[in-house]
């Protein structure tokens, strides 16, 4: 039986660019340069070495966004993913998370799974709750944030570094995870991998095909709102000095005067 | 008055700093009840403790599950309470697994989530709770419209004020929906003496500028000098000189202390998500043009080999 294994990737606004809010108040996701979610590459790495070591599986990645989202999964599709689902939708357009699971859910459920792979959160909104609400929605276990995966037989295993204790833990398959940056550096797409992307197969999805109501998702369905957004000020500028000898004892000077020591 | 449900975190039997900060935030939204969970012989103490600080009722469960199985039993049983309650909102700190249960919490009750609160008031239509967003560059506030909130906040949000309450045990019995992931092996942090990271009121941080694994040496010296927590860059952690549980940043933990002291750190982005709120930076740094120094309050150009044991020989006093 061939292992069906469907990774969540996002596309994001490049952190390192200058990332802002539309007028909406939703990110700003057309004047800033967008890619593959840094985290998300360590899913689709993850569920690529799972694959490998079964012998007997298919990757698909599915992404729920804009149409240039469909970068995200021609990368994905570069480093070796087999076929790529791209869900799109004006209607989607602000979206909060608990919408975007039913989205996501739903097209999961549309293209079958026995392992659904995740990033530890998107780095935009870094949330880091989508994989649980997946769990939750697809009455499926969750093994998330795993610094080490695998899958033996139908039982996924992994090891999840929480803040009181490291734990082992396992869950039959069908199952949600999601794996941290600790989990394995992601794979560069090879030059014939990017060659092999152009000719997989992307399909496109939108919420008819999904049966989702448009109401039910985007801005007006959402659960929250953003009443205000604020530029945080800058820091008004700090002294700088150069140690020429002293600079140990006039930062004790200055840690002093602020009652610190 | 609405109950406001408080998850209350906890480990080896002590109240973590967090939850008392999450009851004295509830007290402005109305009256915080406290949830304690899988806290075995623990659970009275724990309980008084939440009392303390505000909590008119305190829901406690025990059971295996809580331990043998990752975040649906306490989802089950936070779900249950806030039913049973109709509180008014629930607030969860925001950690990996708060911020799952949250999550999962809201769904089944209807609610919308916020997560990553840095301040909640009280407003006309239910809490308003504000969030620092893109590496902080961003103060954003939102509200929930639909369902009792869901709310996970950040530590350090606000002081935490004692406040004596009746604290009246409930002990609840919950029904365990499964379908959960198992925990096969549990190895519990050990401790390094140190204040909690993120908890801690001053955070002393080592970067790649530290150059080995001794290089710490010095940064955890001025830490015990200060009494600090020791923090990590990822270049550091990914080098193997410092335990990953300490990195600071978007991977790694969030934290907002009044100190903030950046070692042979250059200030990229994924670290700056994870300190600039804090509320006085201070970096040494060989490298007058490295960005960290558009962030502090106070920057040595510097060797922190020199610099760091001058201070904490200064601040040994
Ligand atoms: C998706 C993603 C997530 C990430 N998450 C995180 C995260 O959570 N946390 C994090 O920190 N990073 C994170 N990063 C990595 C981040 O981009 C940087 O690579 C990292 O923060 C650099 O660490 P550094 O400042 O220690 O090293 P460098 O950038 O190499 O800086 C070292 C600094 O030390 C100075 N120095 C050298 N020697 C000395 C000396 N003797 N005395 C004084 N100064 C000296 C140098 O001038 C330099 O400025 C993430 C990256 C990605 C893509
Ligand atoms: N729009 C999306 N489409 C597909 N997967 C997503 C989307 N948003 C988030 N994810 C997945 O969920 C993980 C956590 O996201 P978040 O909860 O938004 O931080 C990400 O690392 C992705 O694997």
């Amino acid at each position: 039986m061939t292992l069906r294994i469907a990774v969540c990737v996002k596309y994001v606004p490049d952190a390192t660019g200058d990332r802002r809010f539309a007028d909406d108040t939703t990110t700003d996701r057309e004047g800033v340069d967008g890619l593959l979610s840094e985290l998300d590459e360590y899913g689709v790495e993850q569920a690529l070495r799972i694959a490998e070591a079964s012998g007997d599986a298919e990757v698909t990645v599915l992404t729920v966004g804009p149409d240039d989202a469909k970068d995200a999964l021609r990368k994905a599709l570069s480093m070796g993913a087999d076929k790529a689902v791209h869900v799109n939708d004006d209607d989607i357009h602000g979206s909060d998370v608990i919408a975007t699971s039913a989205i996501v859910a739903k097209a999961l459920e549309q293209v079958g799974f026995d392992l659904v792979v995740c990033g530890m959160a998107s780095t935009d909104g870094t949330m880091g709750v989508l994989p649980a609400l997946l769990a939750e929605r697809l009455g499926v276990p969750q093994a998330t944030l795993l610094s080490e995966v695998g899958v033996e037989g139908t039982t996924v295993k992994g090891r999840r570094d929480g803040d009181a204790a490291s734990e082992q833990v396992e869950a039959q398959l069908p199952a949600v995870v999601s794996v941290t940056d600790q989990s394995g550096e992601a794979r560069y797409p090879s030059f014939k991998g990017i060659m092999a992307a152009k000719k997989k197969p992307v399909q496109s999805l939108d919420l008819d095909d999904l049966g989702i109501d448009a109401d039910a998702v985007g801005l007006a369905g959402a659960w929250t709102k953003v009443e205000t957004v604020t530029a945080r000020p800058p820091r008004s500028k700090g002294t700088i000095v150069t140690d020429e000898g002293e600079g140990g004892k006039q930062l004790a000077a200055f840690l002093a005067e602020q009652k610190f020591i | 008055m609405t109950e406001i449900l408080v998850l209350v975190d906890h480990a080896d039997g002590q109240v973590r700093k967090p939850a008392l900060e999450l009851l004295t935030l509830a007290r402005r939204l109305g009256t915080p009840a406290a949830v304690v969970l899988g806290a075995g012989d623990n659970a009275a103490a724990i309980a008084a403790k939440a009392a303390e600080y505000g909590a008119a009722t305190v829901h406690t469960a025990d059971a295996p599950e809580f331990t043998a199985q990752l975040v649906v039993p306490k989802v089950d049983a936070l779900t249950q309470i806030a039913q049973a309650t109709e509180a008014g909102a629930v607030l969860v700190t925001s950690s990996g697994e708060g911020k799952e249960i949250a999550a999962r919490v809201a769904l089944r009750l209807g609610s919308g989530l916020i997560t990553d609160a840095v301040d909640l008031e009280a407003g006309a239509s239910g809490p308003v709770a504000t969030q620092s967003v893109f590496a902080a560059s961003f103060q954003v506030k939102s509200t929930v419209t639909h369902g009792a909130p869901v709310i996970t906040v950040k530590p350090n949000a606000v002081a935490p004020e004692p406040a004596p309450a009746a604290g009246t045990v409930q002990a609840v019995e919950v029904a365990f929906t499964g379908n959960a992931a198992t925990v096969t092996a549990r190895t519990p942090r050990v401790s390094s003496g140190r204040p909690e990271l993120t908890e801690a009121a001053i955070v002393v941080s080592g970067g790649r500028g530290v150059g080995a694994a001794e290089g710490f040496g010095v940064v955890e010296d001025l830490a015990d000098a200060l009494g600090a927590a020791v923090g990590a860059s990822r270049a550091a952690v990914d080098a193997g000189w410092y335990p990953h549980t300490n990195q600071v940043g978007q991977t790694g933990k969030q934290v907002s202390p009044q100190l903030y002291i950046a070692a042979g750190i250059s200030g990229a982005i994924q670290h700056r998500a994870g300190m600039q709120t804090s509320k006085t930076i201070v970096a040494v740094n060989k490298d007058p043009e490295a960005p960290i120094f558009e962030l502090v309050d106070y920057g040595i150009v510097g060797d922190l080999f020199t610099v760091l044991p001058q201070l904490t020989a200064q601040a040994k006093g």
